[in-house]
């Protein structure tokens, strides 16, 4: 687990302002290593461009400057193969069936029908959904649906799987067994899993590394390694060495989410 | 449809039947609901105006098809091109306050006096109604729908077959409901005017000739073949929203 997987260097993204003024200097520059098989988390203010960072890893947006390297092969326009995406908004298609949104994961990969069928029937156990195969996203809950969108991702088999705040519009409870969830599947997988989360605890509880981005332009402000074992689940909260990670982390971040809202750094 | 709602025209159907017989409306003007509807059964049982129903229904069936599928392919290439929509959108705004059948004599002199104005009229009547509301449709579908097609690496051909025209079909059933109506309006209502053939002419030639027993029978045609069109696209639609959890 120490060779680069994803390399990120002097990538920087600005967005060209609307009304013809300055272009918006949204990240960067931002230099990482994301290892092979790690989990690896960023964490940062509203704004710092969390989500901008995992579009530009996704091919799904250019960089302005700087270069991106999955595998060693550089991120251009296109998508690369091998990277799956789970979004924060329910992404399930509507019209499809349970079973139907799993297999749009494999439109685009050659496989015999039995190849297939067996791997559409495995992510749908994984994730628990056989008894809703035929049911339509309109018929589960938020969880679900979520659920729906990972095992979409994960037939495709991602070698690297971001994560875009995909637990966001969840309850706290349902939060954490999804977490456990992710833990489990990643194990199960052994793909490289980059999570972008605007919570610490789940940070903290998820990732063998985290980065701290600044405020707008984000930039990487520091890099919190947590130490767990690889076989963990959200009972890592009960170690006496979690508060530290989430203090470590939430110091950094305070400072940065007061400069977000105009406050100075260190005012009670 | 629901109970109450078949007893409302039921009771507007007695009420209508009620002022014909008692002669409040009188018999040249209207034919009591039962008698058009003996006439009705009459006229189609002899089967002398299907030629005239045929190349009616034909001409509706044609504008419609050529409505909606230029309206649909246009519709989803102008979404792609935002500043070639900006500059139509005014031209949408206002395309029905334009009276397309004021044009009915320049299209004649354009294409003659065959079965052609007819359609372009209900042709153009229709495929701004399946434009704009393509692009209402395709407004409304989520960039996170897109930003999964682009992950599959779906082309932009595939993610318009797959993925938005799908995501926005309500949309699409109503545009086919529009062009239809648009349809059989530009089209029955051309043949009202210069043709020498089809139902609208017939319609029209009955009206000049007092004949309602063929007049009445042909106008309850129309109205029964729109609304069961109407009712299978709805029917059709509802399907489609139930299953979104929309209905």
């Amino acid at each position: 687990m120490t060779s680069a997987h994803v390399t990120l260097r002097g990538v920087t993204k600005r967005f060209p302002a609307s009304g013809g003024g300055p272009p918006v200097h949204a990240l960067g520059p931002v230099d990482l290593d994301i290892r092979q098989g790690e989990f690896f988390a960023i964490v940062g203010p509203s704004g710092c461009g969390k989500s901008t960072l995992l579009e530009l890893i996704a091919g799904l947006l250019p960089a302005t400057e700087g270069r991106i390297e999955f595998e060693g092969r550089p991120i251009g326009q296109e998508i690369p193969d091998g990277i799956g995406v789970v979004f924060q908004e329910d992404a399930c298609f509507p019209w499809l069936t349970v079973r139907e949104n799993v297999e749009f994961g494999l439109r685009k990969v050659a496989l015999a029908a039995g190849e297939r069928a067996r791997r559409v029937n495995d992510a749908i156990a994984m994730m628990g959904l056989g008894d809703f195969a035929r049911s339509h996203p309109a018929q589960l809950s938020g969880g679900m649906r979520q659920r729906v969108c990972i095992a979409r991702t994960l037939v495709a088999e991602p070698r690297l799987l971001l994560l875009d705040e995909p637990f966001g519009a969840l309850d706290q409870q349902t939060r954490l067994l999804m977490g456990d969830e992710v833990l489990r599947l990643w194990r199960q997988i052994g793909a490289t899993v980059f999570l972008i989360t605007h919570a610490l605890d789940e940070a903290a509880m998820l990732a063998d590394r985290i980065a701290v981005m600044s405020a707008r332009p984000g930039r990487v402000i520091d890099l919190v390694e947590t130490h767990w074992p690889r076989e963990r689940d959200s009972r890592v909260v009960e170690r006496a060495d979690f508060g530290a990670v989430t203090s470590r982390l939430w110091k950094t971040l305070r400072e940065e989410s007061m400069k977000t809202m105009g406050r100075t750094p260190g005012a009670a | 449809m629901r109970l109450y709602q078949f007893g409302v025209i039921a009771g507007l159907v007695l009420l209508l039947e009620g002022l014909c017989l008692t002669g409040v409306i009188d018999k040249i003007t209207m034919q009591p609901p039962h008698r058009i509807l003996i006439d009705f059964f009459r006229l189609m049982t002899a089967g002398t105006l299907y030629p005239e129903i045929g190349k009616s229904l034909a001409n509706v069936l044609l504008a419609f098809a050529l409505a909606y599928v230029v309206g649909l392919v246009a519709g989803t290439a102008l979404h792609g091109y935002r500043t070639l929509r900006e500059t139509l959108d005014p031209l949408f705004a206002t395309y029905y306050a334009i009276p397309v059948f004021a044009f009915y004599p320049l299209f004649i002199v354009i294409f003659g006096l065959g079965d052609g104005p007819q359609v372009l009229i209900g042709f153009l009547l229709g495929v701004v109604a399946v434009i704009v509301t393509t692009l209402n449709g395709l407004d409304r579908v989520p960039r996170v729908l897109r930003k999964t097609a682009r992950i599959a690496r779906l082309g932009p051909l595939e993610t318009a077959l797959k993925v938005t025209l799908p995501f926005c079909s309500p949309y699409l059933i109503t545009a086919a409901k529009l062009a239809l109506a648009y349809a059989f309006i530009g089209v029955i209502g051309s043949e009202f005017i210069m043709a020498r053939s089809g139902m609208g002419y017939e319609i029209s030639y009955a009206f000049l000739n007092f004949d309602n027993a063929t007049m009445y029978p042909l106008i309850l045609l129309i109205l029964l073949l729109s609304i069961v069109l109407n009712g299978m696209l709805t029917h059709w639609e509802k399907v489609l929203l139930a299953r979104r959890g929309l209905q």
